[in-house]
């Protein structure tokens, strides 16, 4: 392993006009949810450049594999067979190295597994629909699971979410903290979500959006989706004049 | 023309939503097996230095109803001020402090109470120093961005008030909503999402 020194500037400024407000009235949750101030801003300080790590040791034999870590010895969960794999970069376009990434899922149904979960498609005995990794001294990462289904919820009277994982990602330091989805290449329903809807920029939405790789595929096993995600990058620290005590 | 920088831009957030437990806390929320236990639940061993204490918080919305369905993370330094972090240059932390914690609100309640210790003084980038403070990430249903904010002590009143975070605040009457207050044995802070209390926000 290389040994390499760790960075300790601070992030790029968060390019808010990409990201979606907090206020999306056609989410319609968001409303009583929304801030509604002018969030303060402040130089990064060693509360927001440095983060927790977590080591390669937390994860379990079956942790990045959801069709067996629920599963009873000798089964798999139900469903189209899938890898997911990618790079978790930042905005510079480096790799970033262990990033600890937790997903979660609906089934092949599009239930989940959850007390507060009562859509009528059934629960599959064998998934339970949580995932985790750590990426590799380059960013990658991979899992398998199943295809997820869309799922109706409750917001106008006939919304429904389109196939999606959800994603938990940990950088360096902890304002490079993001969670968000992946959605699946081609899905017509995409387009029509007012979750999705809440980001405004079409480009910055088809960034969530993982493309099938038929190259990436295990033959007669599972397809495979490549899904690259991006932090916040990080000022370089090269250039700056050290102040005492810094 | 001139050269391009080629820069990425940052992913777009999406709401953890409703679920948030299955993938984040999945003891919690009922999943047990996967993991042997829910990362952060007990930031805190017998062997941390400093002084232990009791956080309760809630999560209230816009019509004053604590959120049942919110997840907080918490980033703190250990008892000298130290970052348990590879960015942290200054020295090393206890190794028995993570420094990070993760709770999900109660389910029937919207509480969320934990046992952490107190924070020492950490550095701002001129050298002054800020005042102990905790560092709060709050997501949810219907909350479409990760909220940031900060948790100081009521009874750090000199600290607080020269900290540089505090201090640069452009309406004093709402450090306030940023102070969790001493009631007996436990710091009492709760971060309303929006209205005439509500909690500053950082764009950090
Ligand atoms: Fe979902």
């Amino acid at each position: 392993m290389r040994n390499v020194r760790p960075e300790t500037g601070g992030f790029f400024q968060r390019d808010r006009t990409w990201q979606p407000p907090a206020f999306t009235p056609g989410y319609k949750t968001s409303v009583m949810r929304s801030p509604q101030r002018a969030p303060v801003s402040f130089p990064h300080t060693l509360s927001e450049t440095t983060g927790p790590v977590f080591g390669h040791h937390i994860l379990g034999e079956r942790d990045n594999d959801l069709t067996l870590n629920f599963a009873k010895p000798g089964e798999s969960a139900i469903g189209p067979r899938i890898i997911v794999y990618g790079r978790v970069l930042d905005e510079r376009g480096a790799g970033v190295s262990n990033v600890l990434l937790e997903f979660w899922q609906a089934n092949a149904g599009g239930r989940y597994r959850h007390k507060k979960d009562g859509y009528l498609a059934p629960l599959d005995p064998n998934f339970g629909g949580c995932g985790r990794t750590i990426t590799d001294a380059n960013g990658n990462y991979f899992f398998r699971t199943i295809m997820p289904g869309a799922y109706p919820w409750p917001n106008g009277i006939n919304d429904w979410r389109p196939a999606h994982i959800h994603f938990s990602l940990f950088g360096h330091g902890f304002v490079q903290r993001l969670i968000t989805q992946m959605y699946f290449d081609g899905d017509p329903m995409i387009w029509q979500c007012p979750i999705v809807a809440t980001i405004p920029e079409r480009r910055a939405i088809e960034g969530l959006i993982a493309a099938l790789d038929m190259q990436a595929t295990v033959p007669m096993d599972a397809r495979a989706y490549k899904f690259d995600i991006v932090l916040r990058g990080r000022h370089s620290t090269l250039f700056e004049n050290r102040m005492e005590g810094n | 023309m001139v050269q391009e920088l080629r820069r990425l831009k940052e992913s777009a957030s999406q709401t953890a939503g409703p679920y948030v437990h299955i993938g984040l806390t999945p003891n919690f929320g009922g999943i047990e097996g996967v993991y042997p236990h829910d990362l952060g639940a007990q930031p805190v061993n017998e062997k941390t230095k400093g002084e232990r204490i009791t956080v309760k918080m809630r999560i209230v919305d816009g019509a004053g109803t604590p959120l049942k369905d919110a997840l907080v993370e918490s980033w703190q330094a250990d008892a000298e001020g130290l970052y348990n972090s590879p960015s942290e240059t200054r020295g090393t932390a206890d190794p028995n402090f993570q420094g990070w914690g993760r709770y999900p609100s109660e389910m029937d309640t919207g509480e969320i109470v934990f046992e952490t210790i107190k924070p020492g003084r950490v550095p701002f980038p001129d050298g002054r120093m800020m005042a102990p403070h905790i560092s709060l990430w709050i997501v949810a249903r219907g909350i479409n961005l990760g909220l940031a904010t900060r948790m100081y002590f009521s009874d750090e009143e000199t600290a607080n008030a020269e900290d540089p975070v505090l201090t640069r605040l452009e309406h004093q009457n709402r450090v306030s909503t940023l102070i969790a207050r001493r009631d007996g044995g436990a710091y009492v802070f709760d971060i309303h999402l929006q209205g005439d209390k509500e909690t500053v926000f950082f764009d950090i």
